[in-house]
C-alpha cells in the first residue's frame, strides 16, 4: 500500500540524508519527498510518500523515530488527508497555439506565471492526476512540453488534530496505542 | 607522566575554563568517567594525542583500528560502561568502520572519536579526508561532525548519552584538527544533553500487561526465550523470579547467554541454529512464548513461517522497531525489559509447571547427560573436550570472548556460562578477528578477572596483530587456538550443502607458539586430551599471557544444526557414531 510520512525533524546539515538512507536499507522506493521549513522553529516537515505493505508502516515509523534528527513521525495511511502537488510547466507556443495553451490553463484552474515571446509558464497547484491531465493535454498540443518541475507530495491530515495541536493539548504520543 | 594534579584536573569539570579543542575532548571523557580508551595516532588527530599527557586517562596502543573498536566494545562488554576508541582521519577511520558495525549489529554502548581534516578543506579530497560520517551513518546509532571546539563538549556529551540510551549502541565523534586546536570556554555543566527523550512507541499498556499475565497463567507449554536485553537490561533477577514463580523452561540466544546461570534447572540452553534439540523442540512445541530482551534473529527461528506455529508470543523489547519484525507478537510490551517485569511480575501468581518440564526433561534423553569429562580418550582431541575442560577448571567463572566459527559454537555449547557478562562474543555480525581484541577490552576493564580468548586458527590470524598490545600493555590473557586447520564453520558448510568441495577452507597457518614467542608470550601445543588439564593449568599460573594452540580432529563439525532457511525441527542431528556422543539417539 502507498504510505505517506509526515516527518519533523531538526533543521541541519545531513539530516535529510538521514531520513533517505533509512529507506535505501530498507530497500523502498521513495516514490516523492518534500521538504520545507515548518509551523515550528528549528524543525522542518518532510513529507514522504513510498510503497511498503501494510505491516511494515508500524517499522518504518519506529525505525525513523530511531534517528536522533527525528522529532516526530506521523503515518497518514489512509487517514482523511488533503494531498496537493505544485508543478511548474514550461511550454513551446507559436502565435498560433498560445491561445489554445491559455485556455487549456484556464480549464484546469492553472495561472501563467511567465510570458516570454516563444514561451510561457504555468503554475499549477492539485492532486497528482489533475497535473498529470494538464501535462498531458498539453503534449497533445503540438507535443509542446519543454520543461516540468512538480514539488513531489505534500500531505495534511483532516480536521483539527495537527501535530502541534496534539502537543498543545499535551497528549503524548506514547498514550497512543501504536503497539500492533 | 602526568603533569598536572588531581585537584586540577577536576577544576575543569568544576569551573568553566578556557581550553584547546583537544583538551576539551578529553575533560569532557573524564568527566563522563572514562578511564581508558584504545586508539592509535596520525595527523589529524594528532593535537588531541599532544594534549592526553595532561588527563588522567590511560590510552592503549593498539595495532590496527579495528582492535580499537573491538577493543572499545570488549571493554562496554564486560563492564557495562561506554568504550572508547580513537582513531585518526581517513585509513584511521575507515579501519575502525567493522568494529562499529560489530556493535551496531549487538547493541553496544562505544564512542568512535576520530580526526578530520580542517573544516577549511573539507569536501576537498584533503590528504586522509574521508567522510566518515557519510561512511558509517548505517552503522552507527548517531553520527556527529564537529568543527568548532565550543561544539566538542556537547557533542561528545551527547554522544555517550545516546551510545548507553535506549537500545545502547556505538556513536561516532568526527572532529576537524582546526577545532581541536581552537580553543573555546569549556563549561562541562553547560555542555550537558537535554534530558534523555525515550523512544515515542514504547508503549506498555495495562491491558497487555493483563493479557500477558492471562497467557502465561493459561499457558501449558510455555517457553522463556531470554536475550541479550536480560543483561543489557539489569533484568537477571526478575527473569529469574519469573522463570521460578511460574516454573517455566528458559532457552537462551547466543547473546543471551551468562543472563541465567546455565546451572539453573530451569535453563534448557541455547536456542537456535545450533541449539540442542530438546531446546529448538520445547519451543516449536510451546504454546507460549515470552520473549525477553531478544529480537528473534533469523539464527534463532529458522524460517519465519514454521516457527514455533501453535505459541502465542509475547515480546518484551525495548526496540519498538523490531516488534513483528520477523515474528509477529500477540502481546507487545515494548519498554525496558526490567521496568517491564517489574509491572508484569506482580500480576503472576504461582503456576505449576511439572508436566510440562517433565515433558522437555524427558525429551533430553541420554544426550542431556554428555559427561564429556569421564568419556573414554581415543587419543584424539575434540575442540568439545577442550571446552568443556578450560569450563571445568576455570569453574565457568572466566570471562571468555570468542571468535566466529565452530569454536564459538561449541564454546557456546560446552562452556556453561554462571555470569552474565562472562561470553563476550560477535553473535549479530559475526565478525572473525573480534576475540582477541575483544579480551583486551575485557581484561582492561576487568583486571582482575579470568580472561580467556578462545579463537579459530582462521579468525585468530585476522587480528593477531593485536599480540603485541597485550605485550606493551602487560596483560595476564589466556588464549586457545582451536587449531582444525581449517575454515572450520564454512568447510562444515561445505561438507553438508556442497559435496565436500573444500574450496578455500584448508588453512596454512603459522607455528602459533613460536608466533607468540617472538612476541615474548610464553605458549604450548595441545594434541591430546591427556595433555589439556596440565596444559590450561600451566597457562592459568603462568605470570603472562599464555597461549595455547590446541590441535583438535580437523573435520569435526558442530551438532545439532538447522540449515539455515529450515524449520526449528528439522535438524541435522549429531550422528551417532560420534566419538564424543553417547550413543544414545535422541
Ligand atoms: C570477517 C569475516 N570473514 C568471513 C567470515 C565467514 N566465516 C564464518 S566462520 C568462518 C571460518 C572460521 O574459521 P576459524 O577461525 O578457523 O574457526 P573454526 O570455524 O575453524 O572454528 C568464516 C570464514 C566471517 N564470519 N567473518
Ligand atoms: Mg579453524
Amino acid at each position: 500500500m502507498l504510505h505517506t510520512f509526515v516527518i519533523y525533524v531538526e533543521d541541519r546539515p545531513g539530516v535529510l540524508t538521514r531520513v533517505a538512507s533509512l529507506f535505501r536499507r530498507l530497500n523502498i522506493n521513495i516514490e516523492s519527498v518534500t521538504v520545507g521549513h515548518s509551523e515550528r522553529k528549528d524543525l522542518s516537515r518532510i513529507t514522504v510518500v513510498c510503497e511498503s505493505t501494510s505491516e511494515a508502516g508500524n517499522r518504518i515509523r519506529a525505525s525513523l523515530y530511531k534517528l536522533e534528527n527525528v522529532v516526530e513521525v506521523d503515518d497518514i495511511a489512509k487517514a482523511p488527508a488533503v494531498t496537493r502537488e505544485l508543478a511548474l510547466i514550461k511550454v513551446r507556443v507559436t502565435p498560433e497555439s498560445r491561445s489554445r495553451v491559455f485556455e487549456l490553463a484556464e480549464v484546469f484552474r492553472a495561472r501563467i506565471v511567465d510570458l516570454a515571446p516563444e514561451s510561457l509558464m504555468i503554475e499549477i497547484t492539485g492532486v497528482e492526476s489533475k497535473i498529470e491531465g494538464l501535462i498531458e493535454v498539453l503534449n497533445e498540443v503540438e507535443n509542446c512540453v519543454l520543461e516540468i518541475c512538480r514539488s513531489g507530495k505534500m500531505t495534511m491530515r483532516r480536521g483539527q488534530h495537527t501535530s502541534s495541536v496534539e502537543h498543545a493539548m499535551n497528549v503524548g504520543l506514547a498514550n497512543q496505542p501504536h503497539a500492533n | 607522566m602526568k603533569t598536572i594534579d588531581d585537584s586540577q584536573q577536576h577544576a575543569h569539570l568544576t569551573t568553566p575554563t578556557r581550553l584547546t579543542g583537544a583538551e576539551i575532548l578529553w575533560a569532557t571523557l573524564v568527566g563522563e568517567g572514562v578511564t581508558d580508551v584504545f586508539g592509535y595516532p596520525g595527523g589529524a588527530i594528532l593535537p588531541v594525542y599532544d594534549a592526553l599527557r595532561k588527563f588522567p586517562i590511560h590510552h592503549v596502543l593498539v595495532r590496527h583500528e579495528q582492535g580499537a573498536a573491538h577493543m572499545a566494545d570488549g571493554y562496554a562488554r564486560a563492564s557495562g560502561k561506554v568504550g572508547v576508541a580513537i582513531a585518526t582521519s581517513g585509513p584511521g577511520a575507515t579501519n575502525l568502520v567493522t568494529g562499529i558495525a560489530t556493535a551496531m549489529l549487538d547493541s553496544i554502548p562505544i564512542v568512535c572519536i576520530t580526526g578530520q581534516v580542517s573544516s577549511k578543506v573539507l569536501g576537498t579530497d584533503a590528504f586522509q579526508e574521508v567522510d566518515i560520517t557519510g561512511v558509517t551513518l548505517p552503522v552507527t546509532k548517531h553520527n556527529f561532525l564537529v568543527t568548532r571546539a565550543e561544539d566538542i563538549a556537547p557533542a561528545v556529551r551527547k554522544a555517550f548519552q545516546i551510545a548507553a540510551s535506549g537500545r545502547p549502541g556505538p556513536v561516532l565523534v568526527d572532529i576537524t584538527k582546526d577545532a581541536q586546536q581552537a580553543t573555546a570556554l569549556f563549561d562541562f555543566e553547560a555542555a550537558k544533553p537535554a534530558a534523555y527523550k525515550p523512544h515515542p512507541m514504547l508503549h506498555v499498556a495495562d491491558k497487555a500487561l493483563d493479557e500477558a499475565a492471562a497467557l502465561i497463567l493459561n499457558a501449558k507449554r510455555p517457553v522463556i526465550l531470554a536475550g541479550h536485553g536480560v543483561m543489557q537490561s539489569g533484568a537477571m533477577e526478575q527473569l529469574r523470579t519469573l522463570a521460578e514463580r511460574t516454573e517455566t523452561p528458559v532457552a537462551v540466544t547466543l547473546l543471551g547467554i551468562g543472563g541465567f546461570p546455565a546451572s539453573h534447572p530451569l535453563n534448557v540452553g541455547m536456542m537456535g541454529m545450533h541449539g540442542e534439540a530438546w531446546v529448538n523442540h520445547a519451543i516449536q512445541e510451546a504454546d507460549l512464548l515470552i520473549a525477553c530482551g531478544m529480537r528473534f534473529d533469523d539464527r534463532v527461528i529458522g524460517t519465519p513461517s514454521t516457527y514455533a506455529v501453535n505459541a502465542k508470543k509475547i515480546h518484551i523489547e525495548v526496540d519498538p522497531s523490531e516488534i513483528n519484525k520477523n515474528i509477529k507478537a500477540d502481546v507487545a510490551l515494548i519498554g525496558d525489559l526490567k521496568e517491564v517485569l517489574d509491572q508484569l511480575l506482580p500480576r503472576i501468581p504461582k503456576r505449576d509447571g511439572a508436566a510440562w518440564l517433565k515433558t522437555v526433561e524427558a525429551s533430553k534423553g541420554a544426550i542431556a547427560v554428555r559427561d564429556i569429562k569421564n568419556l573414554p580418550d581415543s587419543g584424539h582431541l575434540y575442540a568439545a573436550h577442550v571446552m568443556h575442560d578450560l569450563w571445568r577448571i576455570t569453574g565457568g567463572n572466566a570471562i571468555v570472548a570468542t571468535d566466529v566459527g565452530q569454536h564459538q559454537m561449541w564454546e557456546a555449547q560446552y562452556f556453561h556460562h554462571e555470569h552474565p557478562c562472562t561470553l563476550i562474543t560477535s553473535g549479530g555480525l559475526g565478525t572473525m578477528g573480534f576475540a582477541l581484541p575483544a579480551a583486551i577490552g575485557a581484561k582492561v576493564a576487568c583486571p582482575d578477572k579470568e580472561v580467556w580468548v578462545v579463537a579459530g586458527d582462521g579468525g585468530f590470524q585476522m587480528t593477531a596483530a593485536e599480540l603485541a598490545t597485550i605485550v606493551q600493555e602487560k596483560l595476564k590473557i589466556n588464549i586457545a587456538i582451536i587449531n582444525n586447520g581449517y575454515l572450520g564453520m564454512v568447510r562444515q558448510w561445505q561438507e553438508f550443502f556442497y559435496e565436500k568441495n573444500y574450496e578455500a577452507t584448508p588453512l596454512v597457518s603459522p607455528d602459533f607458539v613460536k608466533l607468540a614467542d617472538a612476541h615474548g608470550i610464553r605458549g604450548l601445543a595441545v594434541h591430546t586430551r591427556a595433555d589439556l588439564a596440565t596444559a590450561v593449568d600451566e597457562a592459568r599460573n603462568h605470570k603472562g599471557a599464555f597461549l595455547l594452540n590446541f590441535m583438535v580432529e580437523q573435520e569435526d563439525s558442530v551438532y545439532p544444526m538447522i540449515p539455515a532457511g529450515s524449520a526449528l525441527h528439522e535438524m541435522i542431528r549429531r550422528p551417532g557414531q560420534n566419538p564424543l556422543i553417547e550413543s544414545a539417539e535422541d
